[in-house]
């Protein structure tokens, strides 16, 4: 009884620095802005007062939060899959027997790498009209000078294939992982049976990397709503917010508008909107993951 | 242990808390700063610096670089909101709005005691102090910021292709028109109608409102009232200028479509991909290390009148600060823009010198002897008016650069977009009418 006791002690010991930290940058930050959301903002001598839901109302009635939160819808639905069919189509090529395997490995990792506001700068120059790569490239075939970042039809999709570039790299390392651990004896099972490497690829290589690709879009989905580094260098959110997205517009409210109460409320949202979409990844995989 | 030595050592812990106490009393200010142009700025602020606790022993100064404009700005509201706020620093010059309503600065009249103090103050260009100083409920003005690293826009023209389009080389565009006419000679097609050299490009991401002032001030339309609670973005004269930009681009066609990306500007002009382009007097120095063809710098061109906002930054005192530290920042800046230091401020950033005085130092002098193109961003000073900036300025701003954005795009013509900029502009600004 005593050693119990002394064990369940030292247990609450060992859990108590995790759980401080979790408390004070996760779980106190959350409850505080969702007080901040019901509040005014502070300015100067005017302290914050509670106002309700007026924050919520403003947002509502602010034309450049729903057409953030549709580009936002447009950049995770542009994203996810492609960045994820990406990484899956990478590692499988870089796990064969290919010449040159290594490099190849190498190179597909590097965007990951690299800082998302170097990679920005990059970009930028790309997209430059005129002398810029992409413009280079299509005037070969006689296309070119198509100002790629600042007309709002191409914009968000040039800010888009960005973010496959530098996070397909990354899915792909977890997919590597992944196919290293699938035995090679179901491989050679199949192989007995007569089965093609399609039909093989289909019904035993992509079940067996499903609690990969949970665990993928899982992280897709939230960068989805979190990535938006690359926007501060691209376009500043422009032509006409055609490329702002939520996360991108929340900063501006509260950093350069010092809007905290509006910026909490939005804040909120954005936070309902990835829980909600986590509790529908995980119930969905309940049905169709199966973990070794 | 003898006695000689008992002496010495008690000597010496004598000296040490001697030279401890010294350091207690010497007034310490920790001082935010900015880096908006290339170059090695902070060795020379660093410098500066050191340069000044040589002087002043009984001052020690903390210089912080605090990143762009936008993350200086944000550290300071940060350290305000927190109390936490530095005695000093260098911010936007529009950023005092947002740096009044916060109660967070202090009035350099209230710190300006001697007659010597007063004319310091009266020293300054007054193009520049437009975006220093708001109008005073008892009459007058009330000066919150002291110019410091401040610029104007300014256009660059490529020589050779004035040259190989018929132009003179020598001449830039004075007017309008002028402007259009030459720009359509600049402007070079291929066999399949691709453009391959544009006439004249204005940069319109990131803060458009900047360069549109370029075009409404020569078109004598005013964009805010010196208060900051009023905006005209949709008087005839400011729909009248966007129209020409649009114009530009849309019916010219000489100038490139869309938003023109402001960082690749420079290089755009370096890789002779445009003849004409307007952007600040900060990138003066980038453009004469790196374009391999004698280039010229002009005012910005007339339609009624001359005319280009101001921009840059200025000094701001804290009201964190205690007296003692509020008299050590006055002496500071002072003497970082007394006329010696900001021409050799002015000499090694390409921002403009804030005072007449400062353009007759000897240093100045033998400076712009071999090198004429400072000059031309000073005698436009005459005609500057200051930088769009009102209560709760960055929303504000965003309003008029949405609208602006939307002509330039062709999703609203250009009086629709100013039309709802207004409307913006006048729901945010109700509160402090």
């Amino acid at each position: 009884m005593l050693t119990g006791r002394r064990n369940a002690f030292l247990a609450w010991l060992l859990v108590l620095p995790a759980s401080v930290l979790l408390v004070v940058f996760t779980h106190y930050p959350v409850i505080g802005t969702a007080w901040h959301s019901f509040m005014s903002t502070p300015r100067g001598r005017r302290p914050a007062r509670f106002v309700g839901l007026e924050n919520y109302q403003t947002m509502l009635a602010d034309p450049i939060f729903w057409k953030a939160f549709y580009n936002n819808l447009i950049y995770a639905a542009g994203t996810i899959p492609l960045s994820v069919a990406l990484a899956l189509a990478m590692a499988v090529l870089v796990s064969s027997r290919i010449p040159g395997r290594g490099l190849l490995r190498m190179a597909y990792f590097t965007p990951t790498v690299l800082p998302m506001i170097a990679v920005a700068n990059i970009w930028l120059f790309f997209y430059t009209p005129g002398y810029g790569l992409l413009d280079q490239f299509l005037a070969l075939f006689g296309l070119g000078g198509t100002n790629w970042l600042g007309s709002p039809d191409t914009a968000l999709w040039c800010v888009i294939v960005v973010s496959i570039w530098k996070e397909a790299g990354f899915f792909m390392i977890f997919y590597l992982a992944a196919l290293q651990q699938i035995p090679p004896d179901l491989r050679e099972a199949a192989a007995i049976e007569g089965s093609g490497r399609w039909y093989f690829f289909r019904r035993v290589t992509l079940p067996l990397l499903m609690p990969t690709t949970l665990f993928i879009t899982i992280n897709a989905v939230i960068n989805a709503f979190r990535l938006v580094d690359h926007i501060f260098i691209l376009t500043r959110g422009g032509p006409d917010n055609a490329t702002s997205v939520l996360l991108f517009y929340i900063y501006e409210i509260g950093f350069k508008f010092w809007d905290e109460g509006l910026a909490s409320a939005m804040t909120i949202v954005l936070l309902a909107v990835l829980a909600a979409t986590a509790i529908a990844q995980f119930v969905f995989a309940e049905k169709r993951v199966h973990y070794q | 242990m003898n006695l000689a030595k008992i002496l010495r050592t008690t000597a010496m812990a004598a000296a040490f808390a001697a030279m401890a106490g010294a350091a207690q009393a010497a007034t310490e200010l920790t001082f935010y700063y900015p880096i908006a142009v290339g170059g090695a700025v902070t060795k020379i602020i660093d410098g500066m610096t050191a340069d000044f606790e040589k002087a002043n022993p009984d001052i020690k100064i903390k210089p912080v670089y605090a990143g762009s404009y936008q993350d200086t700005i944000t550290k300071i509201m940060t350290a305000v909101k927190g109390g936490d706020a530095p005695q000093l620093a260098v911010a936007l010059s529009t950023d005092m709005f947002t740096l009044i309503d916060e109660d967070a600065i202090v009035p350099f009249d209230e710190m300006a005691k001697t007659d010597a103090d007063k004319a310091w103050m009266k020293s300054f260009y007054p193009g520049f102090m437009a975006n220093s100083q708001t109008p005073a409920k008892a009459g007058g003005m009330t000066t919150w910021g002291i110019p410091f690293q401040r610029s104007t826009i300014v256009l660059y023209w490529n020589k050779e292709m004035f040259k190989e389009a018929g132009l003179d080389p020598e001449v830039p565009p004075k007017t309008w028109a002028e402007m259009t006419a030459m720009a359509t000679k600049l402007t070079k097609r291929d066999a399949s109608g691709n453009v391959t050299q544009w006439g004249v490009q204005i940069p319109s991401s990131g803060f458009p409102y900047w360069l549109f002032q370029g075009l409404t001030t020569p078109n004598d339309a005013m964009l805010m009232n010196a208060a900051g609670t009023e905006t005209y973005f949709d008087k005839p004269g400011v729909i009248e200028a966007l129209q020409y930009w649009v114009d530009l681009s849309r019916k010219e066609k000489v100038h490139p479509p869309g938003i023109v990306e402001w960082g690749t500007t420079p290089k755009d002009f370096f890789e002779k991909k445009v003849a004409i382009i307007w952007t600040t007097t900060g990138n003066l120095t980038n453009v004469k290390d790196n374009a391999k063809f004698p280039f010229g710098v002009g005012m910005l061109p007339a339609n009624k009148r001359l005319g280009s906002p101001t921009g840059g930054g200025n000094f701001y005192v804290f009201k964190k600060a205690s007296p003692e530290q509020r008299a050590a920042a006055l002496r500071f800046i002072e003497w970082m823009t007394s006329p010696e230091r900001a021409a050799a401020w002015s000499i090694a950033t390409g921002y403009v010198a804030v005072s007449p005085a400062a353009w007759e130092t000897p240093a100045m002098k033998a400076y712009v002897k071999d090198f004429a193109a400072p000059l031309v961003a000073r005698d436009q000073l005459q005609y500057a008016v200051a930088e769009l900036s009102t209560h709760d300025n960055q929303r504000v701003t965003k309003a008029l650069n949405d609208g602006l954005q939307a002509a330039l795009t062709g999703a609203k013509s250009p009086a629709d977009a100013m039309k709802d900029a207004q409307r913006e502009a006048d729901r945010i600004l109700k509160d402090y009418r």
